[in-house]
């Protein structure tokens, strides 16, 4: 009987045995040992690690050189940041330091370290607490990027950033946290650098990023009632980036969309959209899409947000003008459109 | 800091501390002799004339003690054990420079003499140190860290941050700052408040601290050792501050006096107090040792100088595949 557990659990489960497993493992953010532990994914963790387990000050640069300069000597520090926007005051250790150690010391030295930094939706988070900033940090050679969007992967990718010796960025979706799937309870790796195909499909490639991964397949299931069939690619890394995938599914296909977390201009689409043009343009059937945010900062009000934020339905009438089909109805959302299911009330 | 003219250290120590700042100086005015050859293709920031600090520093640290440095490195390279030839390859953007001639002058390092890298972001190893300095703690180790760091990075974030937390968790970690007066081209005056000392910001963050003269190499030498003997017992960080004074341009091999930043009294001041000068006649006159001994130990540094251009000069430069390896490391634990 396979078990069912949390995003949010899966991804303490993963840090509470990369501790277990190797000392010079140590997890050190804002409120890891409080008693919310960072949306659940560090409860418990502080009782079972002691001094490996660390609250911090209010100091995400330094804190980031100070794990940037403990991994040089051997460390696998995993530095959480309950918001992304807060992450940005590390910039400078991120992209100057960590990113280029290996690279510009000749391989004498390397900073496995992984950073995760939480981006979201909704619930009045606004221009601030939200940012789906991931292009940023894709846009760096050496950095990896991951976006887990299932339970599943924020574990398996979790432990193998931890393993990896190179600095990671693990961007969690705030409406991800509750989600729920199978995951076992022995550690295991994900690959970082591995798309997976969540759905299978003839008529388009749906490539979701992070949580509008969760969107893209509610628009599968739409479009399949409509006599389309949709195929459903998880990202899952940005850097590096699984384009063999991608392009193999748009070579079947003919069709590409893109749904991003993120803004469309500058964003990763585009990369994904670019590298379909360049190595696949003679099996497109029409101009590829993306589906992002707009080029505006985040409003807080939901009443502006919920124009804000794209969702399935954004999704599938892209697909039917890409099909040339007429427009269709959706589904009426059950409940709010700024909360990732009914449970959540708040406040953060 | 010795009026009297007592010495504070042996004969032999004052000898080992003479030897490195002699050391520094040699390569970095060998730099200066051939920079316009337009051989070393890469910005040089020479110390000439802070030799002291790396020196007596260094010479008070063991073997697993870990440096960092920023921008201004090779004399902190050097003090530390870091291999000379490998030094002057890398500034020739050699393969066989200590980064595989991918770093350059702002970018030394060597592992094995425990000089852990250099980076030119001011302020940006400060941290680094400090979280050499925690990985020791939570593995129960003994080494301490040092940063070498500048009068500017004061004015980072990143050092008080650092700093705060240093003192929060009582690391092993030895501030040193330089003070050279000068963050490039802008003087301390428009950059820190009047009568405000920098050593005062680290005791703001209840940290040891304390400002000694950074061209008497023996004083520098005492403190160190004092600092390191406290970071040994556990007593939490230590900072210090030095105050010296940058002969040459802020970055290149000239001088630059002409240009109008900085008074000619200032630095003919300055010049008058060259920590090199100062301890070589302190170790005729004190310390008593021979002219001749001084004059072979120099001959063997200038011998030792010329085969490290030699070896740079001489070495391959890295083949057009070296530009797409190691931007990752390619094995998982």
């Amino acid at each position: 009987m396979s078990r069912v557990i949390t995003y949010a659990e899966a991804i303490c489960e993963a840090t509470d045995q990369c501790l277990a497993a190797d000392a010079n493992v140590y997890l050190m953010g804002l409120g890891v040992p409080d008693p919310k532990g960072v949306f659940g994914t560090t409860l418990g963790l502080k009782e079972r690690h002691g001094a490996r387990v660390m609250d911090m000050p209010t100091s995400e640069n330094a804190m980031t050189g100070v794990a940037i300069g403990a991994a040089i000597v051997g460390m696998r520090p995993i530095l959480t940041h309950q918001r992304l926007d807060f992450a940005l005051l590390s910039i400078e250790q991120l992209v100057n330091q960590a990113a280029k150690f290996h690279y510009m010391f000749g391989g004498e030295a390397s900073v496995p370290l992984v950073v995760r930094m939480v981006i979201g939706r909704g619930w009045g988070q606004g221009p601030q607490h939200s940012q789906s900033l991931q292009a940023w940090f894709a846009h760096v050679p050496g950095l990896k990027v991951v976006m887990p969007a299932t339970a599943y992967d924020a574990k398996g990718l979790l432990i193998a950033a931890v393993e990896d010796d190179n600095p990671v960025i693990y961007l969690e979706h705030r409406w991800l946290h509750g989600t729920k799937g199978e995951v076992p309870e022995e550690p295991y790796r994900v690959p970082i650098g591995e798309a997976r195909r969540l759905r299978e499909g003839e008529d388009i490639t749906l490539v979701g990023i992070s949580y509008m991964t969760i969107e893209a397949m509610r628009a599968a299931e739409v479009l399949a009632g409509h006599g389309i069939s949709a195929e459903v690619i998880d990202l899952r890394s940005l850097r590096p980036f699984d384009a063999e995938t991608v392009i193999a599914s748009v070579r079947r296909t003919g069709r590409l969309l893109v749904a991003d977390t993120g803004g469309v201009t500058g964003g990763f689409g585009g990369e994904i959209v670019s590298q379909i043009v360049e190595r696949a343009f003679d099996r497109l059937i029409c101009p590829p899409r993306r589906i992002g945010l707009p080029d505006i900062p985040t409003p807080t009000s939901p009443a502006l947000a919920r124009h804000y934020y794209p969702r399935a339905g954004d999704i599938v009438t892209a697909v039917m003008e890409m099909l040339d089909r007429g427009p269709v109805a959706m589904p009426p959302a059950d409940g709010p459109l700024d909360v990732p299911d009914p449970g959540f009330t708040g406040p953060f | 800091m010795n009026p009297s003219g007592v010495t504070a250290v042996s004969a032999e120590t004052a000898l080992a501390l003479y030897r490195t700042m002699r050391r520094i100086r040699r390569v970095e005015e060998a730099i200066v002799e051939r920079y316009g050859e337009q051989r070393m293709r890469c910005p040089v920031h020479l110390c000439i004339g802070q030799e002291a600090v790396a020196a007596g520093v260094c010479q008070a640290l063991e073997g697993d003690d870990q440096i960092v440095s920023g921008h201004r490195s090779h004399g902190h390279y050097l003090a530390k054990g870091g291999d000379l030839k490998a030094m002057m390859a890398e500034i020739y953007g050699k393969a066989s420079g200590c980064s595989g001639g991918k770093g350059g002058s702002m970018h030394l390092i060597d592992r094995a003499a425990g000089f852990l890298g250099a980076t030119p972001i001011v302020g940006g190893t400060i941290a680094m140190a400090v979280g050499v300095a925690l990985a020791a703690k939570l593995r129960g180790e003994t080494g301490i860290a040092v940063a070498f760091f500048g009068d500017a990075a004061v004015e980072t974030g990143i050092f008080h941050e650092s700093l705060n937390f240093a003192a929060t968790h009582r690391l092993a970690v030895l501030l040193v700052c330089e003070n050279n007066l000068y963050s490039v081209y802008s003087p301390l005056s428009v950059r820190q408040p009047e009568g405000r000392p920098i050593v005062a910001l680290a005791r703001g963050h209840g940290i040891t601290a304390d400002a000694l003269d950074g061209n008497d190499a023996e004083a520098v030498h005492v403190a160190a050792l004092d600092a390191v003997e406290s970071l040994r017992a556990g007593d939490g960080p230590v900072f210090l501050e030095f105050a010296t004074y940058r002969w040459r341009e802020h970055c290149g091999p000239n001088l630059d006096n002409d240009i109008g930043y900085r008074a000619p009294e200032e630095f003919e001041a300055w010049l008058s107090r060259c920590p090199i000068a100062t301890h070589r006649a302190r170790l005729l006159n004190d310390h008593r040792v021979e002219e001749g001994v001084l004059g072979d130990l120099e001959e063997d540094i200038d011998k030792e100088v010329r085969d490290a251009f030699t070896f740079a000069e001489e070495s391959a430069f890295p083949p057009a595949e070296e530009m797409s390896t190691e931007i990752y490391a390619s094995e998982s634990r």
